[in-house]
This record gives structure tokens, sequence and C-alpha cells, in this order.
């Protein structure tokens, strides 16, 4: 296992188990959207993409077998923890 | 037997090829309402059984869950459960799966099934997940489920009358008191229970030809992706126009034969006039803009049947929120483009009650199909044919001006009202990608004939009954033979333009813009035909009746005028379905007013700020 961050600050391609979710960040509307998208404790997900132009913002995640777009301001309240082994950035 | 068709409902995730599935079964026959008291659609159709007997199928609003984040999953949630108003008991729930997105899907599917109803799963798109490498047991599946699952490719209409026998199966054996087998479960320990249970169901995962991701590569490149969608876009206005012009020809001689058929038939008088003025010229104005709404709509409905809309959607998402929107305001602000209404409508799909009306409110900023007609009078009036550069003409710039004028606008207005009267915490923007599709010819039609039916309807009750009324007013009373006076003066709608002309005259506008405003309100191409009309019946001897409107136009504004004129068409209000829809996605009278309003006083100031620097530049 590799240090935790969050996934705002994951580097594309890598994948990694979400660990923790500050739902306090998050509005319970927007929690539930996230729940229901399959984004919980314990799950694994892949950062794909990043917006336009390379800002990181919004981010593309796989997440099982579909792909969910989220923002750079719910990614900053997951913390993920990197699984596969890639040179760091 | 005397009761109602049993009732069968579709439920599942978006993205499941629910509507594709709900298509297949019941064929274009379809019925759309509203929900009592809520902005959410109902779609029914017809089902026959295999003994012909038949069933009401509705398509349920796609939903993540039963704990609901949106009115449409509110109210997927209530019928499921039997308690939503204006709607029976569903006699079985058909729950639509995709076979590619078990574990996601099967998230919501285990909170129907515990509800203890009589379900039956529909594991559709069955091809893609071969093609993606995945083979499922569905006998495992209904296994672990508890209720009958039944394989089916909507698309290619695979698997459908072994879901209708199963469902037979169902109605006839309904079973009493059934006990799930799934516990009830929330959240964790429900996406857990999904994955386990997806887990069982397939057989054998090989990476497989994942050609979606692949395309992705591309179309969300952080720098060919804006650079596609752009071009996408680009194409999709030139088509606009270029595909237009044959169909509207047509349409246009065909009005012009029945219009002279009916000159040839009736004698001259009142009723001829009637039929001829009002009625043929009236509602023929507004039919040619069916080929440019149909052609702008194919382009929506493909982009979105497609998958790419929502990658569109994703990187427009942060242009979007630097004013306060997400990119899930930009599907309908799209659409705005072809008509407010249906824009207005796709709002649904954003969850963000603060973002929706936002979205609602500067939508009529979005240049609509009805201002073509006006823009293209007037410009072609008053704006010379030169050429400012190689192949860039200016009469086409000041089109595309006028267009940016209305993004420009929409743009500013959303971040002010984001920051006052819609001020709240920035929303997120959480959106499920989903795998490309190839459009189903079908489906699209499907969607095409529902739009062309709708703008034909508002044509025919609406801008008939508006164009009419105008040309009552206009003929009556008949001004007496020794008068001075103007037929227009005289009439009834010149009486009331008159009134109005002093608060438009401080913004360059005549009394005729004024008498052309008024029943503009019903819908802004109608401007066109008030003035066509005004002028002819104004005109003093048959020659003056000959000259074309442009022609008159020329004679008759100044070019100060005709600028201001087209800033008023960037902002105002001019269309009563517009406020209407406004009213009911919000439920009330209070944002109608707020938005007409403020965009009449944007309209207002801007055509002021037109004729004065006009005029100052001497122009």
């Amino acid at each position: 296992m590799q240090t935790p961050t969050t996934l705002d600050q994951l580097s594309l391609k890598q994948s990694a188990e979400v660990v923790a979710i500050d739902w306090a960040a998050i509005s319970d509307n927007e929690g539930r959207r996230l729940r229901a998208l399959g984004i919980d404790k314990g799950v694994s997900v892949e950062k794909l993409y990043r917006g336009m132009f390379g800002m990181n913002d919004p981010i593309a995640l796989k997440v099982g077998r579909m792909m969910i777009a989220v923002r750079k301001s719910h990614a900053k309240a997951i913390s993920v923890c990197p699984v596969a082994v890639t040179t760091p950035a | 037997m005397s009761e109602l068709a049993p009732l069968i409902v579709l439920a599942g995730n978006p993205n499941s090829g629910k509507s594709a599935l709900f298509n297949a079964l019941t064929g274009a026959r379809q019925k759309i309402a509203n929900y009592p008291g809520v902005t959410v659609e109902r779609k029914s159709g017809h089902f026959s059984f295999a003994d012909g007997r038949p069933a009401e199928l509705v398509d349920l609003p796609g939903s993540y869950s039963l704990d609901p984040t949106s009115p449409d999953e509110e109210v997927t949630r209530s019928v499921v459960m039997g308690l939503q108003k204006g709607e029976r008991r569903p006699d079985v729930i058909i729950l639509v799966l995709d076979a590619a997105n078990l574990d996601n899907h099967l998230r919501f599917a285990l909170e129907v099934i515990a509800l203890g109803q009589p379900v039956v799963v529909a594991l559709n798109m069955m091809d893609l997940a071969e093609r993606d490498g995945l083979t499922l047991d569905p006998a495992k599946l209904e296994q672990a489920l508890g209720v009958p699952v039944i394989p089916t490719v909507a698309v290619r209409r695979r698997g459908l009358e072994d879901l209708s026998a199963a469902v037979e199966n169902r109605l006839l054996h309904k079973p009493e008191n059934i006990e799930p087998v799934v516990a009830k479960d929330r959240d964790r320990g429900l996406s857990k229970q999904a994955k386990r249970i997806a887990n069982l169901a397939v057989v054998s995962e090989t990476a497989g030809r994942r050609w979606s991701e692949r395309a992705d590569r591309l179309f969300l490149h952080p720098f060919a992706g804006p650079i596609i969608l752009f071009a996408v876009l680009f194409v999709m206005f030139q088509a606009v126009f270029a595909w237009s012009e044959a169909p509207i020809g047509l349409i246009e001689s065909a009005s012009e034969w029945v219009a002279a058929g009916v000159e040839a038939n009736l004698p001259p008088g009142f009723l001829r006039d009637f039929i001829i003025e009002g009625a043929i010229g009236g509602v023929g104005s507004v039919v040619v803009f069916l080929p440019q709404i149909l052609i702008l709509f194919l382009f929506i409905l493909l982009l979105e049947a497609s998958g790419y809309m929502t990658r569109a959607a994703f990187i427009m998402d942060r242009m979007m929120a630097s004013v306060g929107l997400s990119g899930r305001s930009f599907i309908p602000l799209l659409s705005s483009f072809a008509c407010a209404i249906p824009g207005i409508m796709a709002t649904r799909s954003i969850s963000d009650p603060k973002d929706r009306l936002t979205t609602i409110l500067v939508a009529p900023l979005m240049t609509c199909s009805a201002r073509l007609p006006v823009y293209a009078i007037i410009i072609g009036a008053f704006i010379p044919p030169t050429q400012v550069g190689p192949g860039i003409g200016l009469q086409g710039l000041v089109l595309f001006g006028l267009y940016v004028f209305g993004i420009v606008g929409a743009m500013i207005v959303a971040l002010v009202l984001r920051s006052t009267v819609t001020k709240g915490p920035n929303s997120g923007f959480l959106m499920e990608m989903p795998k490309y599709q190839l459009p189903l010819m079908k489906d699209i039609l499907i969607g095409l004939w529902q739009r062309a039916w709708i703008f034909l309807r508002r044509a025919g009750t609406i801008i008939f009954g508006a164009t009419v009324v105008l040309w009552l007013l206009l003929t009556f009373p008949k001004v007496p033979e020794d008068s001075a006076m103007s037929q227009v003066d005289y009439s009834v709608a010149g009486r009331i333009a008159n009134v109005i002309a002093p608060v438009v005259e401080p913004i360059g506008f005549n009394r005729d813009i004024a008498l052309a405003l008024i029943p503009a309100m019903a819908a802004r191409e109608v401007a066109v035909a008030a003035l066509a009309t005004t002028y002819a019946i104004d005109a003093p001897d048959e020659e003056a009746e000959a000259k074309s409107l442009t022609e008159r136009l020329q004679s008759r504004w100044s070019l100060p005028t005709a600028l201001a004129f087209l800033a008023w068409f960037v902002f105002a209000p001019q269309c009563i379905s517009t406020i209407a829809v406004t009213r009911r996605e919000t439920n009330g009278w209070r944002w109608p007013a707020f938005m007409v309003a403020y965009l009449f006083t944007l309209a207002y100031v801007a055509a002021g700020i037109t004729y004065w620097s006009a005029v100052a530049l001497g122009l």
C-alpha cells in the first residue's frame, strides 16, 4: 500500500481504493448521488481523464464498469490509497 | 372480466436501455403526459401479450436509487411502491439492467426486489456485454435474486417474447406475500451485496474490445476533445441552414400554391382575405421553420443517443462552472438554440434546484430558431452584402454576432443570478458517462416525430390564433371612405399601438414596431408576419402594395432603428409559450414574472444603447 492521497491528487491511469470520504464536505443530496453512482468506502476506482486543456476539473473515474464524472471539489473530500505500483508523478 | 388492462412499469438505472426496450415493446404509439403536480414526464404505451390481451406499459424515469435525489427519482420510487397519486399500483415491474454494468445496476434492482412486488428482470444489452468480453449466466442471477431473469437485446428485439411470457406468468400466478430473497439493506451493505451477486452471475471476464474507452481517449483528450466538440457544433449549425434550404422552399411553394387555389376558388371578400392573409400567411410563415428545428433536433437526438452528449457536458463543465453553472446545463442550453421550450424541459435532468432555475432563466437568451426570420429580414434589408474577408460576408458576421451577443448575455446574467437571486453553494457535477452506442434509427425517428408534433400543434393553435386576432384587430373597424386616417391608425390594433409608441420611441422604435411587438408576444416570428400585414393593409395603392417587405422597411426605418430592433430581439421575452413552460417547470408565477421583467429591462436598455450609439456615430 502506498501513502493515501485525495482523489484530485491521484495521477492519471492510477487505480486506487477509496479509504475514507469526508461526508461533511459534501451536501446530503450530493452524497446520496455519489453513493448511488457507486462511490463509497472500499470501492476501487481508476482516474481516467481530466477536463479541458488538462485542467484537473472535472475528473472522469472508472468505477466498476461504469465511467462517472466528478468535480474537483468532491474529489478533494475522497481519500484514496493507490493500489497498483506505478512510477510516482 | 371488464377490468382495466394490467399496468406494467419499466424501471431501471439511466443508460440501462430502458427507453429502447420501451420503444421495442410499444412502437410509436406513445402517450406523453405529466404526473399531476410535478414536472415529471409520464410515458405510456400499449403492449399486447402473445394471445393479444392488452396491457398498459409505463416507462418510469431512470433511477439510481429508491432514496431519491431528484423529482424524477421521487416519482419512480412512489410508483414502484404503489404510492404515486394518479397512478395505479403496478401489476408487474420490469427491472431493466445493463448486463455489462451489473454491480452498479444491481443496487437499484435489489432495493426494488426487496419491496416484495412482482418483478421480472430484463438483463438488457447482452450483446454489448459479450462484446466487452463478459459471459453471464442468467440462471445464476435468477437464483440469487429469486425473480425471473430474461436476457434481452432491446435494439435487436431479442428476448422480447420470453420477456412478455415471463410477465404474463407473473400476472397469472400472482405470488401472495412474496418473501423477498434479499433482505432489506441500505447503502454500504447494498453495494457489497450487489457486487457479490454480480460476481456470481459472471461466468468469465476477459479484457475484450474496449472500443468505447479507446474512443474516449480521443473525445476526452484535453486538447483534441474541445476542438472536436466545437467542430461538431459548427457542423450542426451549418447543417441547420444549409440542409433546410430545399425543404423550406418546398413549404413556401406549397403554401403559395394553396393560397393561389383559395384565391381562384373563393369570391373576393372577408372570408378569402381571412384565409389567405390570416390563416395561410400566418401559419405558413411559421411552419417554414419546421425543417430547421427538425435538423437541429436530429443532431441533438443523435448526440444524446450515442452517448457523446455527456462527454460534451464533461468538456464544458469547467467553463460553465466559471459562471456558476455545471456541464449539465450545457445540454438544455444547446437545445434552446432550436427552441427554449424543449431546452427548459431538458433542465429536469439537473439535480441541483438553483442550478436548474438559473439555467431556465437564461435559456431564453439562446438564439432560438424563431428569432431567425426576424434577424434574416432586418439583416437582409439593412446590412449590405459586402465581403469583409475571404468567404466572410458582413451579413453573416452580423448574424453570428447576434448569436454571440445572446451567449455572452446569458453567461453574464447567469453569473449575476448565481451571486444574487439564485445564490448558493457551487453545485456539484456528478454524472454517469455511458458507453458509446450506435443510435437506433427507430428511436431517433420517434423522438423527431414527437418534437415535430409539439411544434406543429403550437403553430396550429397559439401562432394561428395570434395571427388571426391581429388580422381582425387591424381590419376593424374599417376606416370611413372620407377619413384622412390610414386603416392601420383607425383600427383597434393601431390605436393600441399608438398608446405604446411613446414608451418605445426613446429607443428608436416607431409606431409600426410597437404594433408588431404586441402579436409577437405570442411568438417572435409573428413580428415579421405582423409587419407584413400592417404594411399590406396600410398600402395606399396597388403599386405600393406590390413592394416587398424589404423595400418597405428600407423606406420607413432608419439604420439605427433597425439595429435597435435587432438588439431588442436578442433579449426580449417575446414568446408566451416560453413563459408558460417556465411557469409549469417552476410551479408558480414568481419566476416567469421575474424572467419577463429582467428580459424586458435588458431588451429596452440594449435597444436604447444600440440606437443612441448608432445615432451618435451618424449611421
